[in-house]
């Protein structure tokens, strides 16, 4: 087995992963960046929108010009980026397991971190399983990336900002969305992203859920249903729909796989999709050593996500003793500012709670008083 | 199916073509594009059928995590069609059931 060694290893060449590269390479450490992908960027080059948030957060600037910026960022601050190559373990002694091309990597790093994001929730439904029915986000990948629609006309179930997003990009793409349909009495995202699609001409079905998909080989249409304020299906409000194609923009969840396999301790919180690390306000897991920052620490967005990066990379930089602790406090400071600026309003105030509990079980934990977390 | 003009992504343009054999049927591709891609804009919807209802799958996540793209690739099978690009001349079936569990050579 071939051996290597690194400083820092970063897991997940996405807006976290690379945002905790260019801090901890710029800092002076050395740096390799793993994606299993066979390109860097993670799910940015799909996102074809304006970001929102300041200036700072590059607000107005599309996802995937961003990703590019970081990506060239990355390249220019001399961090290593090694590009299909999976990693499937890490060791007590942070060795981790690598497959690269069908050759066995043993890589031993100083600090790794963790920033493998998430997948999308899956809704199980009579049909749910036909062809025709996919994540919003793979909808998404085939018209923004690969430039291919995947069907004529879609039924979006949710209707947080991914499902209202990939809905417009359908349209932009050239398909047509025959409806949103909402479990919630109310719209999930933001009210911009609705309008936008409302104006288009897109009727929005609240309280409703999906009954089943029809169709044999493919989706041929989704019969919905009208719920009581307790989600129980109300007989005889059932509605067809024509479609091709049904997207599910359900929610999502963190992929945190290799944490639990490090053997990191994990808290529950629903609204950050799940288990997620515990981890202190260095974006330090339970192990020491390993770092974990955006998605996987909690489903937020793409600027949060690069923020935590960036305080990983500085972390980890200053731990290996590149930054001294003046230098990291001070950087730390102004990362942790825009975090709290992303997190304000009335989406960011409850993401903002939730992971200031997050830090507070971590320092339950170190106090040996965190007994878990069980759902309420 | 293909999204020739995007309004935000501009024209798509220079991109060069392939064939590639879809169940022996030749496809053109676009050079590198994944897999999965290529079918669905040539209206190709069933991957692969699973082992034990022989029920259709497709395309579900398309970032390589699930596995209902999996197909036979120049005879490979379970490749992650959604995460494999494509090269002229590339053999994909679909794939029935379970594949066959391969006999690899003892390492010498």
């Amino acid at each position: 087995m071939k051996q290597m060694e690194v400083e820092v290893v970063v897991i997940g060449a996405g807006p976290a992963g690379l945002s905790a590269a260019c801090q901890a390479r710029m800092a002076g450490a050395q740096v390799l960046v793993i994606d299993e992908n066979n390109q860097p960027g993670g799910q940015l080059f799909k996102q074809i929108h304006k970001f929102f948030g300041s200036r700072e957060h590059q607000a107005g600037v599309r996802g995937y010009e961003i990703g590019q910026k970081l990506l060239e960022k990355t390249i220019a601050c001399g961090a290593s980026v090694m590009l299909d190559s999976l990693v499937y373990g890490i060791q007590p002694d942070l060795t981790l397991g690598v497959i690269k091309k069908g050759e066995n990597i043993a890589l031993k790093a100083q600090k790794i971190i963790v920033a493998t994001g998430a997948k999308e929730n899956y809704l199980p439904f009579p049909g749910s399983t036909l062809p025709g029915v996919m994540g919003a986000g793979a909808a998404q990948t085939m018209i923004n990336v690969n430039r291919v629609l995947p069907g004529k006309r879609a039924v979006m179930m949710g209707s947080g900002n991914v499902g209202l997003i990939v809905s417009y990009q359908l349209m932009q793409a050239g398909a047509e969305v025959a409806a949103i349909v909402e479990g919630a009495p109310c719209i999930g995202g933001y009210g911009v992203h609705a309008g936008k699609i409302r104006r288009a001409g897109v009727p929005f079905y609240l309280g409703y859920t999906v009954k089943r998909a029809l169709g044999e080989q493919s989706v041929e249409g989704v019969e919905i249903i009208q719920v009581n304020e307790r989600f129980q299906p109300i007989p005889g409000t059932e509605k067809l729909l024509k479609a091709d194609t049904i997207c599910l923009a359900v929610g999502l969840n963190p992929m945190n796989e290799l944490l639990w396999q490090a053997g990191c301790h994990f808290d529950f919180i629903p609204a950050f999709g799940g288990h997620v690390p515990l981890h202190d306000s260095n974006m330090e897991t339970t192990i020491c050593g390993v770092y974990a920052a955006g998605d996987a620490t909690g489903v937020e967005e793409a600027s949060s996500a690069m923020e935590e990066g960036n305080l990983a990379g500085v972390a980890a930089a200053e731990a290996l003793g590149y930054l001294s602790y003046e230098e990291a406090a001070c950087k730390k400071a102004e990362i942790q500012h825009r975090l709290d600026t992303l997190r304000d309003g009335p989406f960011g105030q409850k993401r903002r709670a939730f992971k200031e509990q997050q830090l507070a079980d971590m320092k339950a934990f170190d106090q040996g008083s965190f007994m878990g977390r069980m759902q309420a | 199916m293909r999204v020739i003009q995007h309004p935000v992504l501009g024209e798509l343009q220079n991109q060069k073509t392939v064939t590639i054999y879809y169940n022996e049927k030749p496809i053109k591709a676009l050079e590198g594009e994944p897999v999965a891609a290529s079918l669905l804009n040539a209206g190709i919807k069933v991957f692969r059928t699973t082992s034990k209802r022989h029920e259709p799958r497709s395309i579900f996540c398309a970032i390589g995590r699930c596995t209902d793209c999996m197909m036979i690739v120049d005879g490979v099978p379970n490749t992650r069609t959604c995460v494999t690009p494509v090269h002229s001349g590339m053999r994909v079936e679909c794939q029935q059931g379970a594949a066959p569990i391969q006999q690899q050579e003892e390492p010498k």
